[in-house]
């Protein structure tokens, strides 16, 4: 029985040390005193300031679409990458093909967006696009990262699944193309969809490689929150924060009635 | 009869291994074929070819007369089963079981009828909403072997049909194999590594060694007239012996005996089966030797007795239950057998 208690303790204080930061952060939202962690009574002002600060909101709706934009285009490349590196057998070049499109896994933050903002530099000079710096340049950058992690979960999807399915479904009449879209894509939608949130979540939680490859137009929403740190804190920033911890536990609660195993 | 499939001088190359040595082959319409040998053999090779997994790097593979050496896997009627199954694991049974005859375009209203007699044929009415990972091992073997027999092929390719299953399902499968393909009247081709099962289930088994077809024939005639020291020796473990023929007798000088019975003048070594051997309370002449048993082994209805003759071979001596007792390790013995067991080996 002891036992018993002594896990649940340790699960408790687990969950605790976790989670209480965030805890306090979101309570502290509806404090009505200027100095944040300090409690001043209920109030929602600050969510209203929040709405009336246009940049903060703007910046928060720029980084939604950077970050859905780069989910999608990475779990289009990454996902053809996993599909090629676990199907398409010893091709030339595999091994090297495979360590590049994992590096950004291994790289520091700092170099890889140092990289970017080369290539992004020296691309302008020579064809005239990216004109300039943005959005634009982050979206790509982002979906470079993301690209990684979804051509690993998707390897990792089919490397544990019998690779004679598609040839089963050839056997039986099924195209190439068929194939992949009947027995493949169904195999890897959850990787997939996986994929999509993890690079979601990394966009939009991003402020290293975003800072190097960003221009005037491009503030995403940690951007703009680091700038308003340099400031001086105001609970506009808990605020902020208790959006930005609800939506992606809503997130985080639609991927995992995405992912359940299905039965029967 | 007439050749269904018939494989001219296939070639196969791997980087520097070579998998088919110009391989000839016909199998007839409606037969059950087995390709037996080891790994490396090129059986796993050639069934992979016919199924259009591989394209032949050199020769032909008729199908009804036409080359289908160029033809995609998709576009052929052929059909196989594979050794781990590869069912959809997405679909339940009776879209596993479709999902070819709706690439084929087979009317909804058919595809239903078409679904359901042929998961009755393999005894699986009433699994239809299952998935794969509901189902045992042996009632997956059926989902692969319904989906594959309801595009009604002719040529049925079984890829190690028996070898996920438990030692007591075997047999039993096996007996149902052989009842559908009758029932069907496709061919069967199977590939298997098991020298049982291949003599069990076909009606011609090919024993493949390198790229080669080593020997083909009915399972009794292969087994009885092994062409060959490889064929002898994978059939059945037979104990091959060296030595030089000579006027209708051969003289093996490592068995320290003489062989009498049919011996042309080109034979190359001795096989005698372990069964046909027995122990004798003396021995003169032609086919008799002598030796010292070295170790004896129970195995249920005989014992393997290994006596090693006065000439240095070691001999394999299967010892039936109904003989009496097994001789003693270390005892002198005297060992037989009739000019009918010696079989002469051309190569």
């Amino acid at each position: 029985m002891s036992h018993h208690r002594l896990v649940k303790a340790a699960m408790v204080a687990g969950f605790a040390f976790l989670w209480l930061p965030i805890l306090l952060l979101v309570i502290y939202a509806f404090s009505a005193d200027r100095i944040p962690f300090q409690w001043g009574g209920f109030s929602l002002r600050w969510f209203q300031a929040l709405a009336a600060n246009e940049r903060l909101v703007e910046s928060a709706l720029l980084s939604l679409r950077v970050a859905a934009g780069a989910a999608t285009l990475a779990v289009l490349l990454g996902g053809a990458a996993g599909w090629a590196l676990a199907r398409f057998g010893p091709f030339r070049g595999r091994a090297l093909f495979g360590a590049l499109i994992g590096a950004p896994l291994v790289l520091p933050e700092v170099v890889t967006g140092l990289s970017l903002l080369l290539l992004f530099v020296a691309l302008d000079a020579l064809t005239g696009w990216p004109a300039g710096r943005g959005a634009t340049t982050v979206l790509l950058a982002h979906a470079t990262l993301g690209a990684a992690f979804v051509a690993v979960v998707v390897q990792a999807r089919l490397a544990e699944s019998d690779r004679s399915l598609e040839e089963a479904a050839m056997d039986l009449g099924a195209t190439p193309f068929t194939a992949f879209r009947t027995v493949t894509l169904p195999l890897i939608a959850p990787a997939l969809a996986a994929g999509w949130l993890l690079a979601f979540t990394l966009s939009l939680d991003d402020v290293v490689i975003a800072s190097f490859v960003s221009g005037p137009a491009g503030t995403t929403l940690p951007m703009a929150l680091f700038s308003m740190l340099r400031l001086g804190l105001t609970p506009e920033v808990n605020a902020l924060g208790a959006v930005v911890v609800i939506a992606v536990g809503g997130m985080l609660a639609l991927a995992a009635l995405l992912l359940r195993p299905r039965r029967g | 009869m007439k050749p269904l499939l018939r494989a001219e001088a296939l070639t196969k190359r791997f980087g520097g291994t070579l998998a088919l040595d110009a391989l000839d082959l016909e199998i007839a319409e409606g037969e059950f074929f087995a390709l037996l040998g080891g790994s490396g053999s090129g059986k796993s090779t050639l069934l992979r070819i016919i199924a259009g997994f591989e394209t032949p790097d050199s020769g032909r593979l008729l199908l009804d007369g036409h080359d289908i050496a160029a033809t995609p896997p998709w576009a052929r009627p052929v059909n196989m089963m594979f050794q781990s199954y590869a069912l959809f694991p997405h679909m339940n049974v009776a879209d596993n079981v479709a999902y070819g005859l709706r690439r084929a375009g087979v009317a909804r209203a058919d595809v239903t009828g078409r679904v359901a007699s042929a998961l009755a044929m393999v005894g699986l009415s009433g699994f239809e909403r299952r998935k794969p990972h509901q189902l045992s091992g042996g009632q997956r073997q059926r989902v692969a072997l319904a989906r594959s027999l309801v595009m009604r092929p002719r040529l049925l390719l079984l890829d190690e049909p028996l070898g996920a299953l438990d030692a007591g399902l075997r047999e039993r499968t096996g007996f149902e194999l052989r009842a559908l393909q009758r029932e069907t009247g496709a061919a069967f081709v199977m590939v298997t590594h098991d020298q049982e099962e291949a003599l069990a289930l076909a009606d011609r088994v090919a024993l493949l060694d390198g790229g080669r077809i080593a020997q083909v024939g009915a399972p009794r005639a292969i087994y009885e007239r092994p062409a060959s020291r490889f064929v002898a020796r994978f059939l059945g473990a037979a104990n091959v012996l060296e030595g030089r023929a000579m006027e209708g007798r051969f003289d093996s000088a490592e068995a320290g005996a003489t062989f009498a019975g049919d011996i042309p003048a080109h034979t190359a070594a001795i096989a005698l089966r372990p069964e046909r051997i027995r122990v004798a309370v003396a021995a003169e002449g032609a086919n008799t030797a002598r030796g010292v048993v070295e170790d004896v082994a129970f195995r249920g209805d005989d014992s393997l007795v290994l006596v090693r003759l006065t000439g240095g071979a070691t001999l394999r001596v299967a010892h039936a239950e109904e003989d009496g007792a097994p001789p003693m390790r270390g005892a002198d013995v005297y060992l037989a057998w009739d000019a009918e067991a010696v079989v002469a080996l051309p190569a």
